[in-house]
């Protein structure tokens, strides 16, 4: 199980979906490992259901029943899909949905940018306003120093980190906010990696940020 | 209070078979408050078994049932987000559509039927009114971390919970309540809430924590 989380207020936005599509794929995929904060997003949900059930109800017009009903016979019970044996090989279990779909193959596979030990994979490109990437630290490695504007998230997929003397594992969620100037280096026995979004650009601290730069605009 | 209404005059719910799955009202250990009025409100139980009739039976009096219960709410949820009268016409009727396609998928031992259906408006109203794909794990994926068994002493019926948390929100102070309305019904997070307002984020989420402890110790009391 994991010992480092979202923030409650990250878990009340995910449950009102209020939280932008970057954080809400981090969110969820920490879900997908933790038990705990998923009893926390249902208790938020059941609020959601308890506002939406005492609010005042808006007309709805008859024939919109009646187009709703008309249209019950043409509409299959959708039940759960379960993957095949097949299928299940081809996946990567070291990456659980939802962030599994926005990849499109297993870790191993992707096209890293690699500069020196660090491997990067932008994915939600479309997401101006965030930065979401995927990193692949090689054992021992330290990540480029940097601080940023806004708030940084990292979701560990697999091996660990250790940033200001504590160690994050798979499942954890480090949150760094713009005051912290830190330096993740990754454990020695295994590659590290982990998916990491910050709601605004970064900017690199370190004496050779300028060589730096692709890690802002790839 | 918050519109709720107990009547004596509905048929008493005991007498509906039981479907399969739920858990039997007489398991729950909960001492109901007498002088409250808006708690378990037959309302709760006939929601829980039109559910039931739409699983189990593709019972469409049922689901009109729901429909008429929950169409109206989930319009003026879209409405509150900023829907057009036509838009959230289209998005009511999606929603409802998909409690039509998904209920057998419905776990009354997980959630109550207004809140099941508050995930699906929500996921829709993302989709639909701010273009964006609503991420989710997956409940049947290899790599989801299974839950622990759960700790029967403390299962406490989600109708039951639902009543008492609208009880307990319409008790909120007002400040607190509003908070709770623009996290839900505005699309604002908390960061965004806080600009709006002239305040701290700390203060917008120290209110909110503190109007979140009450709900919680509010449900606490059943268990």
């Amino acid at each position: 199980m994991p010992s480092f989380h979202p923030s409650d207020d990250l878990l009340m936005d995910y449950a009102a979906g209020s939280l932008s599509e970057p954080k809400a794929v981090l969110v969820a995929t920490h879900l997908a490992l933790c038990p705990t904060c998923r009893a926390t997003v249902d208790a938020y949900e059941s609020v959601g259901g308890a506002l939406i059930e005492s609010m005042n109800s808006d007309r709805v017009d008859s024939s919109l029943r009646d187009s709703v009903l008309s249209q019950l016979d043409e509409i299959e019970p959708e039940r759960p899909t379960v993957m095949t044996r097949e299928a299940l090989a081809q996946v990567d279990l070291r990456v659980p949905e939802p962030l599994r779909g926005y990849l499109g193959s297993g870790l191993d596979d992707l096209d890293w940018k690699t500069r020196g030990r660090v491997g990067e994979w932008r994915i939600l490109k479309d997401q101006a306003s965030h930065t979401s990437r995927l990193f692949r630290i090689k054992a021992g490695a330290p990540m480029p120093q940097h601080t940023h504007d806004g708030t940084e998230l990292t979701l560990v997929l697999a091996g660990g980190f250790t940033d200001h003397g504590k160690h994050f594992l798979r499942g954890d969620v480090a949150t760094a906010d713009e005051t912290i100037d830190h330096r993740p280096i990754a454990d020695a026995d295994e590659d590290c990696y982990c998916f990491a979004v910050t709601d605004a650009p970064l900017r690199l601290t370190g004496t050779f940020s300028r060589f730096l730069n692709p890690f802002i605009d790839m | 209070m918050n519109g709720l209404n107990v009547t004596t005059a509905v048929p008493c719910p005991g007498v509906v078979a039981r479907p399969l799955g739920l858990p039997r009202r007489s398991d729950i250990h909960v001492v109901m408050p007498v002088a409250k009025q808006t708690v378990a409100s037959s309302d709760d139980v006939g929601l829980i078994e039109w559910m039931a009739a739409v699983a189990n039976h593709r019972d469409r009096q049922a689901f009109a049932r729901l429909f008429d219960h929950f169409a109206p709410r989930v319009k003026a949820y879209m409405r509150h987000l900023g829907a057009e009268a036509a838009v959230a016409e289209d998005l009511v009727q999606d929603v409802m559509l998909t409690v039509w396609r998904r209920a057998e998928q419905f776990d009354a031992s997980k959630a109550g039927v207004a809140t099941w259906i508050f995930t699906i408006a929500r996921n829709k109203r993302i989709d639909g009114i701010r273009r964006e794909r609503r991420p989710e794990f997956d409940p049947n994926d290899p790599a989801l971390v299974a839950d622990p068994e759960p700790d029967i002493d403390t299962t406490v019926d989600s109708q039951q919970r639902g009543a008492h948390l609208r009880e307990a929100i319409a008790e909120l102070p007002k400040q607190q309540a509003h908070l709770l309305h623009l996290a839900y019904f505005e699309d604002k997070s908390h960061s965004v809430i806080a600009e709006e307002l002239g305040l701290p984020l700390g203060t917008v989420k120290s209110r909110i924590r503190l109007a979140m402890k009450k709900l919680k110790s509010q449900l606490a009391e059943l268990r």
